[in-house]
């Protein structure tokens, strides 16, 4: 050893700061979509976390006096939080995500298409979502006290859509551009495809959103004549936090469910083309959003004449009926082919299975509380009713994007989680989802008040539940929820980290998934593929397997 | 080391940029349909009350026609510029960008000139913050699509005459600009 030089375990101390600031540099600035995918992801996941937190909280609060958890004058731009939160805070960037990572890998690309475009959108949707929640926590938001901080909020939402307009648009055309040599638009993988209609969704709907928000800054801020000031924004903007714009984001969630039954059961996708039609029908949705279809005043008297009621009727169908026809064809092929499996082959059932299973019912339930909630006859506008169909639709995201995480842990970080800790996670999941949103539905057809509060007087009525029965139980049930669904994110994320840092290197295929990308090595290398593989079936690795062979 | 597929023939080109255009101008035609859609709601509204809509304030109108005109012959000049790209000719493939940049310029210019000439105040009633939110972006639009042809125009000449998709791609975005415009003109300029 000589004078100059340094002790071994300072070289390494200096070694791993070096190479810490590197790996940081190189997530910063990366164009690898898996890694663009997981940064939409993570935080995604962190914003739900928080929310399911706050909507515990404020589910506490609305079961007991006011100001019993919470600051009375907090209230309003809480319950904004959370909403925001759960909608451009994680339901979209979870969803969207998801495809980002998976969906070029699937189509045997390279790269995403655009990418430097797609980790823009990624940053554009943070700084907006940060601008965003730090106008909430200022007095601002949708009746907000502070003028500008109300602007502030306004136009944080117009970089968070321009930012998911950005990503969704690589999305759509990496599905359009990038596919394998072979692979027709009827042999992409299910969850592509629906990646490709949930992106295209979103270009139909965000658009909308910021030029609504074009409009409410520019009146907002110098004329106030229009749209109602800062107490009109939610009838201007609010739509996008509800059902039935809420489904749109969810679709790659379906997505995730149809990949994975073919994989369990061992069987090729039954009526592929059916259920392309099926995830598109779902798609529907984006058009009730933009066309604010909200309410469908469908009389069932039944003295009137026929062409009176199909006036009404057909409206009703088209928006709200066509996107549960939609997942009802998901569901019944995903039987059909589950049907044809368990002859030939024992299931594989994984955690990931589970989860994406439940999410797709979850997702479900959410659609069927959108159709019920806007036929009038019912009662249920204004109520908690929409929130209880927000949940399921948002949660059961939750649920399908962690079993998506589940399922393509291999290729993303190279390591299978353990099956036998994720799976009760996904039973809790569930459970706090049901928790979470049914109580909301019970409580609603009581006639308790809901939505997106824009004053203190609407925050009042939110709280008033005097006069509907067992009103303490439903929200508390409801509180109970949400935390076991934050506690279900942060145990997820918990057990991921430690396979990543102690788990065994997972094989190149190890759940015998259909698609090309089980192909590729685990973990996914930055470029995906040593070469571009050829496809000839929609299932290319299937073929391989003896299940295939013999099918 | 990947599986047994067989390694497929180098991928042909996909048109990636022009689908990504095509893309982007189905969110714009959202964007731009969107903002007339609320246009015509709140018009509709003053309407019902008995008001003029666009008050005392008097349209440009001979501007305004003049920037439907100059959008449409935009596009005239961008599909030129595809035609020349594709022939290998250089000259007149720089002539036609440099045209549509110079009309995307006189329509801004002319747009700058509508908004001084009618000297609507944004502050003092309802017309103000809807014309310029809405004209707003569809100037924001047209400048976009002059950053594209700049950038068109580099890429084309400064080497990449062969590759037509960029030159396909811009006149697709002015073909967009033209109808988004045609849509606020007849909303904005015509049923006022």
């Amino acid at each position: 050893m000589t004078t100059i030089d340094t002790r071994p375990d300072a070289d390494a101390a200096l070694d791993s700061v070096g190479s810490f600031f590197a790996c940081a540099a190189a997530w910063v600035a990366t164009t690898d979509h898996k890694r663009i995918g997981r940064l939409f992801v993570a935080m995604g996941l962190l914003v739900l976390t928080a929310s399911s937190i706050l909507g515990a909280l404020l589910g506490f609060e609305r079961s007991s006096d006011a100001g019993t958890f919470l600051d009375v004058n907090a209230l309003l731009q809480m319950f904004q939080m959370y909403r925001v939160g759960l909608v451009f805070g994680a339901l979209i960037p979870i969803s969207l995500g998801l495809a980002v990572a998976i969906a070029p890998l699937q189509l045997g690309a390279r790269q995403i298409a655009f990418p430097r475009v797609a980790l823009t959108g990624f940053y554009a949707w943070l700084g907006g979502l940060a601008l965003s929640m730090t106008a909430l926590g200022r007095n601002g938001g949708i009746g907000g006290g502070d003028g500008d901080m109300v602007d502030l909020f306004v136009a944080g939402h117009g970089l968070m859509a321009l930012g998911l307009l950005a990503a969704a648009g690589c999305v759509a055309t990496s599905v359009l551009t990038t596919r394998a040599p072979g692979m027709t638009m009827r042999r992409v993988p299910l969850f592509a495809w629906s990646a490709l209609i949930g992106s295209l969704g979103l270009l139909l709907v965000l658009p909308v959103v910021f030029g609504s928000v074009v409009y409410l800054f520019v009146d907002n801020r110098y004329a106030q004549f229009n749209f109602g000031g800062p107490e009109g924004i939610g009838a201007w903007l609010g739509w996008v936090f509800s059902v039935p714009a809420v489904v749109v984001f969810a679709i790659p969630a379906l997505g995730v469910a149809a990949e994975m039954i073919p994989v369990t059961f061992k069987r090729r996708q039954a009526l592929r083309g059916v259920a392309f039609a099926g995830i598109a029908l779902v798609g529907v949705t984006a058009l009730s959003a933009v066309t604010q279809q909200l309410v469908n005043d469908v009389s069932w008297d039944t003295g009137q004449n026929t062409s009176e009621f199909l006036k009404q009727a057909v409206p009703f169908l088209i928006f709200a009926g066509l996107p549960l026809l939609g997942l009802v064809i998901v569901i019944g092929l995903g039987g059909l082919t589950a049907q044809g499996g368990i002859k030939h082959a024992k299931p594989k059932i994984t955690a990931g299975f589970v989860f994406s299973f439940f999410g797709l019912g979850m997702i479900a339930v959410g659609l069927l509380g959108n159709a019920l909630q806007s036929i009038v006859d019912l009662e249920l506008v204004g109520t908690v009713f929409e929130e209880g169909a927000v949940i399921y639709v948002v949660y059961g995201t939750l649920l399908g994007v962690l079993g998506g995480l589940c399922f393509w842990a291999p290729k993303l970080w190279g390591r299978v989680l353990p099956e036998m800790q994720v799976l009760p996670l996904a039973l809790l999941g569930v459970l706090g989802t049901v928790l979470a949103g049914l109580p909301l539905y019970i409580a609603g057809f009581a006639d308790q008040a809901g939505g997106v509060p824009a004053t203190d007087i609407d925050v009042s009525t939110l709280l008033t539940t005097g006069d509907v029965s067992q009103a303490a139980l439903w929200n508390g049930l409801s509180a109970a929820g949400h935390a076991l669904v934050a506690l279900t994110v942060l145990a997820f994320v918990g057990l991921l980290l430690k396979a990543f840092m102690s788990g065994e290197q997972a094989e190149v295929n190890p759940f015998g998934g259909h698609t090309i990308e089980w192909g590729a090595p685990s973990p996914a290398p930055a470029e995906n593929y040593d070469y571009v593989p050829t496809v000839a079936s929609p299932e290319p690795q299937f073929d391989m397997s003896s299940e295939g062979s013999m099918s | 080391m990947t599986a047994a597929l067989p390694a497929g023939p180098i991928a042909a080109p996909r048109r990636q940029l022009f689908v990504g255009t095509a893309v982007a101008c189905v969110a714009g035609t959202m964007l731009i349909g969107g903002m007339c859609a609320i246009w015509v709601l709140i018009r509709q509204r003053h309407v019902d009350a008995g008001e003029r809509f666009a008050g005392k304030y008097i349209i440009t109108e001979v501007a305004t026609n003049v920037m439907l005109m100059t959008v449409f012959a935009l596009c005239l000049f961008a599909q030129w510029a595809v035609y020349s790209g594709k022939r290998g000719d250089r000259a007149h493939t720089g002539l036609a960008l440099g045209v549509v940049a110079l009309l995307a310029v006189a329509f801004i210019n002319a747009q700058s000139f509508v908004w001084h000439d009618m000297a609507v105040p944004i502050r003092e009633n309802y017309y103000g913050a809807l014309f310029y939110a809405l004209t707003g972006t569809m100037t924001a639009l047209v400048v976009i699509g002059l950053v594209f042809s700049a950038i068109s125009a580099f890429r084309t000449l400064g080497g990449r005459l062969r590759d037509p998709e960029i030159l396909s791609a811009h006149a697709l975005y002015w073909y967009f600009t033209a109808t988004a415009y045609s849509a606020v003109w007849f909303v904005v300029y015509v049923t006022k």
